[in-house]
């Protein structure tokens, strides 16, 4: 036990003291977060729209007011159907609608610039949102649930928490044990009576720790400034993030029993990890758009199971039933690739 | 003598990677208390052997046994016999000079009060006492090596493997290193040291020179030069290694 505690406080001096790696650790959650809750938003203010009306009816005056007085909306008149197009190419405006009366029914088309898809996407969804609100085509009532005001902060938490877990745990356990392989300090370690499993813990556990600080934090800014509902979920949130942490600790242990370099368990981590939580989990891009093959992959990245669960847990609410699915397979993920690091550190010899 | 008389004794000792045989059937004896060399051209096995004595890595085939300790059977205790101080007196560089020692003295299960009798005797052996709060990665590399070799011999172990100590250091430097060498040696360790300083090579008691993973020459230094008729190790050297096909 008392060797066990001095190899913890070794590493535990080792972290503090490396000021530079100290500070990026303890920052970079703080920062991700509040850049993507704040700063990184998917909402579109200020779209510009001009109307082509043929006739002017009740119902296409109706529009064009509701039109005027939409936030979101910089109405900026009528003009000609030729116009339009000379309009878009020069990037006065954002979209058009035209408005026809067709035997006293009213048709619609919106023309939108699309050389920015995620703005027209979401302008083209604006307008139609005024125009099946209106009351001549009130068919559809649209209610988001979960997120009513379609925050992206809550979007963003559960993917930026995946992706700093992966990043603390796996590359810094796996550079900081490598390191000890390079510079020779684990061939002291390993000759000594010390053992191996000894050894192993008393190099995850700091980071453990560490880890631990910064759930706490993330969690601290996530319910408080970026206002995510707080509830009674919270404490399966945090067993959550502990399973997902202890998977993360078993990759980079993998990681380091594979690499012989500092810099290949670097790249190993950052391009094998990182890469694929933020491209492939469905942090950012929704894992149903992608193509068949890409969902497949995206079924062995632990961040996926995560996020999903971690979504269900902070913005729908859901108890830990709903989620039994991904705890399933981060445990079978943990205990996999544990037994598959264990392995490969006794084959070593 | 049987082989738990020995420091060290090897019987047939060989260890396989796939096709590659880097120990290939070599067999010696350590008195104890003898400063033993064990020469070799990089590549030529002597680091796959130092690490089989112990404990790192199993052997294919064959016996072998450290400090009257089985190293296949017996692995566990004969970590606590031995001392090893690797080629880059690894050491943490984070961590200052009595924290490196504090560390490795609660690893060899040393109580509080011997850390602190110990730890003052080095410091004053070593002449390190107002370096005890510097960093290891402050401190010159010969008080490094220093320390590394006093770290290893924290605990008197039986036998000392030493993994080319002296690699990129200067001759004077060297040269004083040996005379810690000689004092652990005289107070009854074994010293068990691989080196390509042929220089280094004379001051030891005995020395085996491998080639290829075979052991090609054993004796002493001045026995050695006799056999072969020339006046240096490092003739002695070229001669015993002029055929080997691994290494530079």
């Amino acid at each position: 036990m008392a060797i066990f505690q001095s190899l913890v406080k070794k590493e535990a001096i080792h972290i503090i003291r490396d000021k530079r790696t100290m500070v990026i650790t303890l920052l970079m959650p703080l920062v991700l977060l509040l850049l993507f809750g704040f700063a990184i938003s998917t909402e579109v203010n200020d779209v510009r729209v001009v109307a082509v009306v043929d006739r002017h009816t009740d119902q296409t005056r109706e529009l064009l007011e509701q039109l005027g007085v939409n936030s979101y909306f910089n109405f900026q008149g009528l003009t000609s159907e030729n116009e339009i197009e000379n309009l878009l190419r020069a990037g006065k405006t954002d979209a058009a609608i035209i408005l026809r009366s067709d035997n006293g029914t009213l048709k619609t088309q919106i023309i939108a610039d699309a050389s920015n898809t995620t703005l027209a996407q979401t302008l083209t969804g604006y307008i139609q949102g005024v125009i099946s609100g209106n009351s001549a085509n009130n068919m559809m009532i649209t209610r988001t649930l979960y997120n009513p005001q379609m925050k992206s902060a809550y979007n963003f938490v559960p993917g930026i928490m995946g992706m700093i877990f992966i990043l603390i745990c796996a590359i810094m356990t796996s550079v900081s044990i490598v390191r000890e392989k390079e510079n020779g300090t684990m061939s002291l370690l390993l000759v000594s009576p010390v053992k191996p499993v000894t050894i192993i813990l008393g190099k995850l556990v700091p980071y453990f720790l560490l880890s631990c600080i910064i759930l706490t934090i993330m969690l601290l800014i996530s319910y408080t400034v970026l206002e995510l509902p707080l509830s009674v979920s919270l404490i399966n949130v945090i067993i959550i993030s502990l399973l997902y942490i202890i998977l993360s600790l078993s990759f980079g242990l993998f990681v380091s029993t594979i690499a012989d370099s500092q810099l290949t368990a670097l790249i190993a981590s950052a391009v094998v990890l990182m890469l694929p939580v933020i491209m492939l989990s469905g942090m950012i891009f929704p894992i149903d758009n992608m193509p068949v093959v890409l969902q497949w992959l995206s079924a062995v990245i632990p961040a996926r199971w995560y996020i999903d669960a971690m979504r269900k847990l902070m913005i729908q609410q859901l108890g830990l039933s709903y989620i039994a699915k991904d705890i399933i397979i981060l445990t079978t993920m943990t205990v996999v690739i544990l037994l598959l690091s264990i392995k490969k550190f006794k084959s070593e010899k | 003598m049987n082989s738990h008389d020995y420091a060290i004794s090897v019987k047939e000792l060989t260890k396989k990677f796939g096709n590659f045989t880097a120990v290939d059937h070599i067999s010696f004896n350590v008195a104890k208390g003898e400063i033993f060399g064990f020469l070799g051209a990089n590549g030529a096995g002597k680091t796959t052997a130092m690490r089989m004595l112990c404990g790192l890595s199993f052997p294919t085939s064959g016996q072998g046994y450290v400090a009257g300790c089985d190293i296949i059977t017996q692995s566990e205790q004969i970590k606590r016999r031995i001392g090893y101080m690797s080629q880059k007196f690894s050491l943490y560089e984070s961590l200052s000079v009595s924290e490196n020692l504090r560390l490795f003295a609660t690893i060899y299960g040393l109580t509080d009060a011997e850390i602190n009798r110990v730890s003052q005797q080095l410091y004053t052996d070593l002449e390190m006492t107002d370096m005890q709060n510097t960093l290891v990665k402050d401190i010159p590399v010969g008080w490094k090596q220093k320390l590394a070799f006093a770290t290893a011999t924290l605990h008197r172990p039986d036998v000392v493997f030493l993994d080319e100590p002296t690699g990129g250091v200067d001759p004077v430097t060297r040269r004083r290193f040996w005379e810690l060498i000689y004092e652990a040696s005289s107070e009854g360790m074994t010293i068990f040291v691989t080196t390509h300083y042929l220089d280094e090579a004379e001051y030891c008691n005995r020395l085996s020179i491998m080639v290829d993973g075979r052991i090609e020459a054993l004796d002493s230094p001045a026995a050695l030069k006799e056999k072969y008729h020339v006046g240096t190790m490092d003739e002695v050297f070229r001669i015993v290694a002029k055929d080997a096909r691994r290494g530079d």
